[in-house]
């Protein structure tokens, strides 16, 4: 535990943050003007941070892959955001967004930093809304709030089902006003391809401009990475097609510590593959479990449609095994679940590799409640199928003509099939209470750290945590480091340190295009993928981990003899792009391997299948693994583990049980 | 389960870069499956050329999910494809025949030249909301959320116009390439909402500035953007933005 601390403040958990904030060092209006910042991502923590840090008088470069800020793919965020408004009067608190926080991060989250983030969520919503952000409200003019899993309170917010698309076009504006005021200075399509690290200190990045294929040098001050998860390490997810590890992993291998990579998030409930050729997955919201029920063929193999099995041959596995929680589990013990059944061979749809999401009882329920207020009481199947479709039309209607778009087929007619798949990632670059990473002046927000969610993430927790530590907790702690450097003249990018991370990129580009080989590179991503997918998935155990870790060595070796990479250096050349990124994916593929294989427990979204009880449940070890796993890095194939201890002060740690 | 049975002519515009000139040059397919997204069929197109040591067809492209904004193609004649209300990663290959020849051609218009075969540069888009798509209010300067009741019917037409993802298909379609739905969705969206009042004149000044400044051309009330939308904007935001821009030059003591 040597080189990490946590540098959490003392004092009562209650006040650490206030008080954090009162005693922080200022820095003044003169010199924030001559200081600099670097922001790489524009997503909810990037944009957020760089509008934030604008106002404040810094001067702000701010760095995004794709052709405008306002693409970063928080905006495909559904459900929406959490904050302990209590608008409900459901009896919500501070605490409990802390506790159920904590609790659904299966006690693997540090304290200080989750109650934080529930005591800034509130200041969030406030900040979106006075930033014309049109969240959804009630007739009486006040805004509405809806229920998500692991919690007993409403207090998530939402517009529609694009909730993340509106809290990005509200950063995104916030961030573009400062442009236009030229207090920042916006960089598109750009990707950082290394850190540059004088005297141990983040100084600069090296980008490539995306258009021309020229390398820049751009110091700062302080460095923020807001990148993002890295859930294409998976090849198939819910996350962009650009979404990537690479700032991140670049960070890495330069000293940064890589926190939990193992802790990835499976959602339960995603359109299934259909075949080969498919490039991406799509959500179907989890608030369709509210309505949906989940059920596979009693019997095996059973290829009738979904309308021939009668009510007696269908197995409600879900309500079968949790009748507490029923269709609404958390999403790692669904997601488990369903695997389970298509593994044991019940699977549906031509794959075997979904399960039915039905929302045929839910409709014939509503249809009888409205036939009952139209005066009849004694409605037919038909008159409540009819009426209740208007209901579910209205409730879920644009999941509903997503899914028939995607699939061909009709969800009001035939049941959803869904089957899990790779959605976020709990784990990433680590962080201390400040969010520096063991880099001095390099910080990292969002999904991109690994700090608030522990080993699983409750739902519309991942907004609430993008923008709280870009709008209200980044721009606070980053004044202590600064506040230090403000007799630090900039450093002109001539220094060597510029100039020899700018070669070392060069170097690698040189050599993507020298190989020539004969397989392109998402040749390479598709077989990476069906590795972490099959070995470092839903479950894992040592045996397929010890494979895989093998595997992933030998895909790297003939990655980098046997890969295509067309076009040249000084252009527009997308496959260049995704070849730093798949090299990069195949290297984080390896650690994540050795991350789970080192967690001799379950928790979360990590299942190792020795350590379950004997219902098959997750079985936590408290005693050897209550610790954050941050790994350095030591060289190709060589990381050593550091170890942080969470200790829980404020919270009795627990068995979860939804049975 | 992957491949599937159609054949089909792509006719692609090719274009190397903002400088030199482009063409279409055509390419066949084959065993394309009817789940395929558009997009996943120039995937397969891609994977063939690389493989025949020819360049790949550069698109732009992110979420894969209609929500990003970042697709773009033009596809026989029209932004985002043949389907009404779909983006071009949301459009499958079901909605085609078996033996149709389809052209691809980038958004067409001055103020978003084209960067390299399909990808164009959209950044006019970005500066026009730099120029005054927002609400001046400062991290941390909030009031309690509910301190400013919205009745709902206003907060719902407020979130219909914001709604726009940006992809610029309302300019491609247009036959003057302008830019009045996405403007005014911005505009509707800000002048509908109580925290918009205090700059709603200035704003629409500001922005109608840059659009023009930008290249894009005017309106002239042929409808085709809201057709083309993928987002269903309407077009009464261009006559909402139409009324506040008039009034603005009366009202407006504020030279923008």
């Amino acid at each position: 535990m040597s080189k990490l601390n946590s540098n959490i403040p003392a004092g009562e958990l209650t006040q650490k943050w206030t008080k954090y904030k009162s005693s922080v060092p200022l820095v003044n209006p003169a010199n924030k003007r001559s200081l600099e910042v670097i922001v790489v991502g524009s997503g909810l923590a990037g944009a957020s941070a760089a509008a934030t840090l604008a106002e404040m008088g810094y001067k702000v470069k701010c760095f995004c892959f794709q052709d405008s800020p306002r693409r970063a793919h928080s905006i495909a965020a559904q459900g929406g955001i959490n904050a302990a408004k209590n608008y409900q009067n459901d009896g919500d608190s501070t605490y409990r967004l802390f506790y159920d926080t904590i609790k659904g991060g299966d006690y693997r989250a540090r304290e200080a930093n989750v109650h934080r983030l529930a005591e800034v969520s509130a200041n969030i919503i406030d900040q979106c809304v006075a930033q014309g952000v049109p969240l959804a409200r009630e007739y009486g003019g006040l805004l509405d709030n809806r229920s998500f899993g692991g919690t007993q309170v409403q207090r998530t917010f939402y517009a529609a089902g694009q909730t993340g698309q509106q809290l990005l076009l509200g950063a995104y504006s916030a961030l573009e006003r400062q442009v236009g005021m030229g207090k920042v200075q916006m960089y598109t399509r750009h990707e950082m391809l290394d850190v540059v690290v004088i005297d141990g200190k983040a100084r600069g990045i090296i980008a490539r401009n995306l258009i021309t294929g020229e390398l820049e040098r751009h110091f700062g001050h302080a460095v923020v990475l807001g990148t993002g998860g890295y859930g294409n390490v998976f090849y198939l997810s819910t996350n962009a097609m650009g979404s990537n590890v690479t700032a991140a992993w670049k960070v890495h291998k330069k000293g940064a510590f890589f926190a939990n990579p193992c802790y990835t998030q499976i959602h339960p409930t995603c359109i299934p593959v259909s075949g080969d050729h498919q490039s991406k997955l799509t959500l179907m919201s989890e608030s369709l479990r509210n309505d949906g029920r989940i059920w596979v063929p009693k019997k095996k193999d059973d290829t009738r449609k979904a309308s021939d099995i009668p009510e007696d041959e269908r197995d409600y596995y879900l309500e079968r095994r949790y009748p507490a929680f029923g269709n609404l589990v958390p999403r790692d013990v669904a997601s488990r679940a369903a695997k389970e059944r298509c593994d044991a061979g019940y699977g549906v749809g031509a794959s075997k590799l979904a399960v039915y999401l039905d929302f045929k009882a839910n409709t014939e329920r509503y249809g009888r409640i409205e036939a009952s207020k139209a005066g009849n009481h004694n409605p037919d199947k038909e008159t409540c199928m009819r009426l209740g479709t208007a209901v579910i039309k209205e409730k879920y209607g644009n999941l509903f003509d997503m899914y028939a778009q995607i699939t061909g087929e009709n969800p009001y007619e035939t049941p959803m099939r869904i089957y899990p798949a790779v959605h976020y990632t709990m784990g990433g670059v680590w962080v201390d209470y400040d969010l520096m990473t063991t880099i001095p002046g390099l910080y990292c927000t969002g999904e991109a750290n690994f700090s608030d969610h522990g080993a699983n993430r409750l739902g519309a927790s991942a907004l609430m945590q993008g923008l709280a530590d870009g709008y209200f907790v980044l721009p606070y702690t980053i004044g202590s480091y600064l506040s230090k450097e403000i007799a630090t003249k900039p450093i002109p990018t001539d220094h060597p340190a510029f100039v020899e991370a700018e070669n070392e990129v060069k170097a690698t580009i040189d050599k993507f295009l020298s190989i020539n080989g004969t397989k392109s590179v998402d040749h390479f991503h598709k077989r990476l993928g069906h590795i972490m997918w099959e070995k470092c998935g839903m479950a894992r155990n040592k045996e397929g981990l010890t494979q895989a870790i093998q595997e992933i060595q030998d895909l790297r070796r003939e990655f980098w003899a046997d890969v295509k990479v067309p076009g040249s250096a000084d252009e527009f050349n997308p496959e260049l792009e995704k070849a730093h990124r798949v090299a990069d994916f195949i290297e984080l593929g390896e650690l994540m391997c050795k991350d789970a294989l080192n967690r001799e427990e379950s928790c979360g979204g990590h299942f190792r299948e020795e350590h379950q009880t004997e219902e098959g449940e997750a079985k936590r070890d408290d005693e050897n693994y209550a610790y954050v796993a941050a790994w350095e890095y030591k060289g190709v194939s060589e990381f050593e583990l550091h170890k942080e201890e969470l200790i829980y002060e404020n919270i009795k740690v627990a068995q979860r049980n939804y049975k | 389960m992957s491949t599937g049975n159609m054949n089909l002519t792509l006719q692609v515009w090719r274009q190397k870069n903002s400088k030199s000139a482009g063409k279409l040059v055509d390419y066949k397919l084959s065993d394309i499956s009817p789940d395929m997204s558009f997009l996943e069929m120039f995937d397969v197109l891609n994977e063939q050329l690389i493989n025949k040591g020819e360049e790949p067809v550069v698109f732009d492209h992110d979420c894969r999910e209609g929500i990003c904004g970042m697709c773009s193609m033009f596809i026989n004649g029209q932004p985002h494809g043949p389907k009404d209300l779909v983006t071009t990663c949301q459009l499958h290959m079901r909605s085609f025949n078996d033996g149709d020849t389809i052209v691809v051609e980038p958004w067409r218009a001055k103020a978003f030249p084209v960067i390299k075969d399909l990808a164009v540069d959209r950044s006019a888009f970005d500066r026009i909301i730099a120029s005054g798509g927002f609400v001046s209010v400062n991290t941390g300067n909030a009031q309690d959320a509910n301190a400013l009741p919205i009745p709902k019917i206003q907060a719902d037409a407020a979130f219909e116009a914001a709604a726009c993802i940006g992809c610029g298909a309302c300019v491609a379609t247009c036959k003057n390439a302008s830019a009045m739905l996405f403007v005014s969705a911005k505009v509707s969206q800000l002048a509908l909402l109580p925290q918009g009042q205090p700059e709603r004149y200035r704003r629409v000044q500001s922005m109608v500035a840059q659009m023009d400044e930008e290249g894009f051309g005017n309106c002239t009330n042929t409808g085709a953007c809201e057709a083309e939308c993928p987002k269903g904007i309407s077009l009464e935001n261009i006559a909402r933005m139409n009324r506040d821009y008039f009034s603005a030059k009366f009202i407006s003591e504020e030279e923008v």
